[in-house]
């Protein structure tokens, strides 16, 4: 991997500056977001003190920052809040039913029932149920083992934070490479510039490192998923670590998101497998035949390889990222969870730490990506040694 | 207010784990490194991959422990 040639250029330089401006600004916002936290989780802790009930499960709210929502959350909490309400689309008993998510949003507990299109809804902790019986407490749903309501619901086909997130980033990624292609229609053969000059380095560093070394000569037939992928990962993991509007949507910690991806290569791997894939799969070479005949111990366990690669694919780019989101949060939340204002002189250095640390990863899991689709591509397109 | 589940002991197994096995491979890389700096650039390459692989097993651990809290 040659990276002095990205380390060393004028771009990666101005990069730097500009992503440890992007970095205070967005320590600074989610000290912000902390503080109200902190009240919340005070008047909480008050208000459950009162109750008799137990404490703010900071865990909750962790996990509640990294998922998908039917709002773009900002700040505050109740009547101080400040976020931008998303259409919810509903494929509902009675119809299509679309409205504003703030139009139905006073009530998140399952206890008041509103009409859409003439079907009776309920909203329970942001997401819509029909509703069941009245119990005792005056909700309408019932809750099993693992506190998922048992009660049916539409198809939820809504446009959520996660679905504007990616609707951004393709929008960013068509206006970028559109750019970049037009410039390369323009000056054919000539020096690249502007935008074209700084993304070539990495468009060239997908060529080189990543799809010619696993690829051989068929390479160029599958540069443009490889390309694809790359960006698309990169850019989404970079947006994701900006927790302002048009970032902090964790897209690729999304396991549907990462799970398209994943299905992405396994369809292009098996589609363009050669016989000589599927006799290494089914009929391995060079393995006693006691191994395949009366028990196929051999063609099973190779063939839980080849579904096992893109689940591990999907799996290591979700977690990767959900892990790094958790990590910050989490180191934010220190401040909550030991209730010292001071201990935000340990946490804020170390999460500008993490932070920078995150945006490695970024850049990494991208790569690893890639790299990952272009070896299992080369494997199922490799000629025939033997 | 310290609390957890047994789960929590498996993501710190799983974490042991991973630790033990990108220090080997960082490690080897390393070594390699020394003796063929020339090579620099293939190992790191093979290495970020067989990191990747192992890093993969402990956020299993992770992923886990998150969803069995």
């Amino acid at each position: 991997m040659d990276n002095k040639r990205l380390f060393t250029t004028k771009f990666f330089n101005v990069t730097t500056v500009f992503a440890l401006f992007l970095l205070f600004i967005s320590v600074n916002v989610k000290a912000t977001v902390m503080q109200d936290t902190l009240e919340k989780a005070e008047t909480d802790t008050a208000k459950a003190a009162a109750h008799g009930e137990k404490e703010l499960d900071i865990s909750d709210v962790i996990l509640h920052h990294i998922a998908d929502s039917h709002e773009w959350h900002f700040w505050g909490e109740g009547a101080h809040k400040v976020a931008i309400p998303l259409p919810v689309i509903l494929i509902t008993k009675g119809g299509v039913a679309t409205f504003l998510a703030s139009k139905h949003e006073a009530d998140e507990e399952g206890k008041e029932i509103f009409t859409e299109k003439g079907t009776e809804l309920i909203n329970y902790e942001g997401k819509y149920y029909y509703p069941g019986p009245k119990n005792a407490d005056g909700t309408y749903f019932t809750l099993d083992e693992n506190k998922i309501p048992v009660n049916d619901k539409p198809l939820d086909m809504s446009i959520t934070k996660n679905v504007l997130a990616l609707f951004i980033s393709v929008a960013l990624l068509l206006i970028i490479f559109g750019t970049v292609a037009k410039g390369y229609r323009k000056r054919v053969g000539k020096a690249p510039k502007g935008l074209q000059a700084v993304l070539e380095p990495f468009i060239v560093f997908v060529r080189d490192d990543i799809a010619r070394p696993q690829l051989g000569h068929k390479y160029k037939k599958f540069l443009p998923y490889l390309l694809t992928l790359f960006f698309f990962v990169w850019i989404n993991n970079l947006l994701g670590l900006i927790p302002i509007f048009p970032g902090g949507a964790n897209l690729t910690g999304n396991i549907a998101v990462t799970l398209m991806l994943a299905l992405g290569t396994f369809i292009l791997t098996t589609v363009n497998a050669n016989t000589s894939y599927w006799k290494h799969v089914f009929n391995t070479p060079g393995v006693p035949w006691w191994l395949k005949l009366p028990i196929p111990l051999m063609p099973v366990v190779e063939f839980i390889g080849v579904l096992a690669r893109p689940i591990a694919l999907m799996i290591r780019l979700f977690a990767n990222i959900t892990a790094g989101h958790i990590l910050i949060l989490a180191l934010l939340s220190l401040i909550v969870i030991l209730k010292a204002v001071t201990v935000s002189l340990f946490s804020i250095p170390f999460v500008i730490f993490i932070s920078l640390i995150e945006l490695l990863v970024g850049f990494l899991q991208a790569f690893i990506f890639t790299i990952l689709s272009a070896l299992f591509i080369g494997l199922a397109v490799q000629d025939d040694h033997h | 207010m310290v609390s957890g589940s047994i789960a929590g002991i498996g993501a710190g197994l799983a974490a042991i784990g991973a630790g033990i096995g990108i220090g080997q491979i960082g490690g080897k890389a390393m070594e390699g490194i020394a003796r063929q700096p020339e090579a620099a650039n293939k190992i790191q390459t093979a290495m970020l991959i067989a990191a990747a692989f192992v890093d993969a097993v402990a956020l299993f651990g992770v992923v886990v422990a998150f969803l069995t809290k």
